[in-house]
């Protein structure tokens, strides 16, 4: 009935009574988009850090054990909830992670806080396990070439690799988290489509995995491609079981993750300082800075339970000790008032 | 429906006229619609690199290569391309060269180049040397009125009145800014309210478009939101337009907000030029490239050529001398 007599209303614009109902309904459209805008957004978002291990994990220069121990110490007391520490995955690959046990071991574990940990195997897992982690995360791709270039093996192979982990985990009542790579495009091949990228989550999912983290691993996506991937993601995995994990590099994170959050998603990953950049595109930016992301939600009143200050006090820890500038704008900002 | 005869009822019902006419489903559903959020499907990019951008980089840039720029966005399809401010060397002396510029630069046909004119000198100096479009610029701040242009908002407005007036009478467009829409370095927060107060007169004067700025970048996906609801009650939609600066960050997913609203228009500077005189060594402008690169992965419209856009961007950057502030640029400067 509403549409009809928007249809009638249309048909007669011309006439003065038309004029009023134009107006009527230009007025009506302005506070349907602002509500439309502000709505559904979530009361309370849950910030994933992962500067320790995938910031780091991307940045040139290796960083002392005590430095890691400290950062992630001073990320602690933040009021972060989440905070991945390390990555048991063999030095030879990843030099940076060399120290994962040290660095376990060594960190103070804060009451209510999670300290993730990569574990790209079963060795690693089990390693993990005994350097007293209690939670662990698996990394799949939506990409076959990327999957092969970066693990050397197909998507269905990891798959099973992680089924294996997973009953491991199950075992020991550890739970995991479940990581997507290439949900928005690859460096490989090109553009990835958004079923793809939901058959592997919902795999993950199925397996076991609490939550899958869609990561936009090249920075490529835009609110339009994010959003197309998200409804394809939704309908095989809840909404409240998923996050993103965007990336900066064409300066799109921020309004991705806006329209994540609008979407319904409340769990978002980031970088303290946006630490690691994009081995794809060199000297070009990679994670979005945590910083960032909490100045945007808490503009909007959403809580995130993370104090702003203590945050870029840690951010410009890691900067001095790496040498090198902070990729967060917020924190740019901030120390030259 | 009350007492309808049901072969009425029959023809007005919603189904049945769809299916007599398929094309009505389209025409009921003009916006472009993801997931219950309407795009505008068109956005015009006002490019205010050569003044807005410029006037806040320390390099003053000879004549010639303001030219130069201006004439390389030019050719990028952009519809609005802010040329100058003719305003007093005194205070900025960038722009001091302003006749010149104007002077000097191709007009492309179906572009505008605007140019400031805080006052009336300033005007009759645009429109001596050619000017088509003049803009005029308040606060929503009196802090930052007097201490930008040494006088209060009011004052401000009977200046501009007397530009506008004159404008009108030689049939040159207006366009109005309102800067501080989302924080005053000085005052702090701002009222939404004082914001549409400032846009209204601005828009009652005569004004064709207002364009709010973020001035410090400090707003917010939630500040822009109350900020445009207030000042939408005043100024329709298709007369607004949003100046965000990416000091914080913030400027994509302010502006998301802003066409989330309905607004379609979106100034943006090439290579994100102009830094913040409020903090040193930050951004300013929101980058043309990253706004591009958005609206086009969005769908969105906007008759511009990015590539072209990043050329431009890397010329008048080897001119300052500088890096570019375009995420876009860097990224695809830099592609392995």
């Amino acid at each position: 009935m509403a549409t009809v007599m928007r249809l009638v209303n249309r048909r007669i614009l011309s006439s003065a009574m038309g004029q009023k109902y134009v107006a009527y309904s230009s007025a009506a459209k302005v506070t349907a988009a602002g509500v439309r805008a502000g709505q559904a957004l979530p009361e309370k978002v849950k910030i994933v850090e992962v500067g320790p291990r995938d910031g780091l994990q991307n940045e040139k220069t290796i960083v002392p054990t005590e430095t890691k121990i400290h950062l992630i110490d001073m990320l602690s007391a933040t009021g972060l909830p989440v905070i991945e520490a390390t990555s048991f995955v063999s030095p030879k690959w990843v030099p940076q992670m060399a120290d994962q046990v040290e660095v376990m071991k060594g960190i103070g574990r804060k009451p209510g806080v999670s300290y993730p940990v990569l574990t790209p195997n079963l060795k690693g897992f089990q390693a993990a396990l005994k350097a007293g982690a209690s939670e662990v995360a698996i990394f799949g791709a939506a990409s076959e070439l990327f999957s092969k270039k970066n693990i050397n093996c197909s998507v269905e192979e990891s798959l099973q690799r992680f089924e294996v982990i997973m009953k491991a985990a199950k075992e020991a009542g550890v739970p995991v988290r479940g990581y997507v790579s290439c949900v928005l495009g690859c460096p490989y091949e090109g553009k990835v489509a958004p079923e793809k990228v939901a058959h592997v989550a919902k795999r993950l999912y199925s397996m076991g995995c609490y939550e899958i983290s869609l990561g936009d691993t090249i920075g490529v996506g835009t609110p339009g491609s994010m959003i197309e991937m998200l409804e394809a993601v939704s309908k095989e995995v809840p909404v409240n079981a998923l996050a993103v994990h965007c990336h900066d590099t064409y300066g799109q994170a921020l309004a991705n993750i806006l329209v994540a959050l609008q979407m319904g998603i409340s769990v978002v990953d980031s970088s303290v300082a946006g630490l690691g950049g994009c081995p794809y595109a060199q000297g070009a930016s990679g994670n979005v800075a945590t910083e960032d992301v909490v100045y945007m939600l808490h503009g909007l009143g959403i809580q995130t339970g993370v104090d702003l200050s203590k945050l870029m006090d840690a951010g410009a820890y890691i900067c001095r000790t790496l040498n090198r500038k902070t990729s967060s704008k917020v924190a740019q900002a901030n120390c030259k008032l | 429906m009350g007492n309808v005869p049901t072969t009425v009822k029959h023809c007005l019902s919603y189904e049945q006229l769809i299916q007599d006419y398929p094309w009505l489903k389209r025409w009921l559903q003009e916006e472009k619609t993801i997931t219950g959020h309407e795009y505008p499907e068109f956005v015009k990019i006002v490019e205010v690199g050569p003044r807005d951008g410029l006037q806040n980089e320390k390099e003053i840039v000879p004549t010639e290569v303001k030219i130069q720029l201006i004439d390389m966005l030019s050719g990028t399809g952009l519809p609005v391309i802010e040329a100058t401010s003719f305003v007093s060397s005194k205070w900025v002396p960038q722009m001091a060269d302003h006749s010149d510029v104007l002077r000097g630069i191709q007009r492309a046909p179906h572009v505008q180049y605007p140019v400031l004119t805080p006052n009336m000198q300033g005007f009759k100096d645009a429109v001596a040397a050619g000017a088509t479009e003049v803009a005029v610029f308040g606060s929503a701040s009196e802090t930052f009125s007097k201490k930008n242009i040494n006088c209060s908002i009011d004052e401000s407005m009977l200046r501009f009145e007397e530009v506008i007036n004159t404008a009108k009478e030689q049939q040159i467009p207006v366009r109005g800014y309102v800067s501080c829409a989302l924080g005053c370095p000085h005052e702090g927060h701002i009222e939404p309210s004082k914001v549409s107060e400032v846009a209204k007169r601005l828009y009652a004067m005569g004004c064709y478009e207002i364009s709010l700025g973020d001035t410090i970048g400090v707003g917010t996906p939630g500040s822009m939101l109350k900020m445009l609801q207030s000042v939408m009650e005043e100024v329709p939609a298709h007369a607004l337009a949003v100046h965000c600066h990416d000091t914080y960050g913030q400027a994509l997913p302010n502006i998301l907000t802003a066409l989330q609203m309905g607004v379609c228009v979106v100034d943006s500077a090439v290579a994100g030029l102009g830094g913040c005189p409020y903090a040193q060594g930050s951004s300013g402008n929101v980058s043309t490239e990253d706004v591009l690169y958005m609206l086009h992965g969005m769908g969105i419209e906007t008759g511009v050529n990015l590539a072209k856009v990043i050329e431009a961007g890397d010329f008048i950057c080897n001119a300052l001398r500088r890096e570019t502030n375009s995420k876009v640029a860097q990224a695809t400067g830099r592609m392995l």
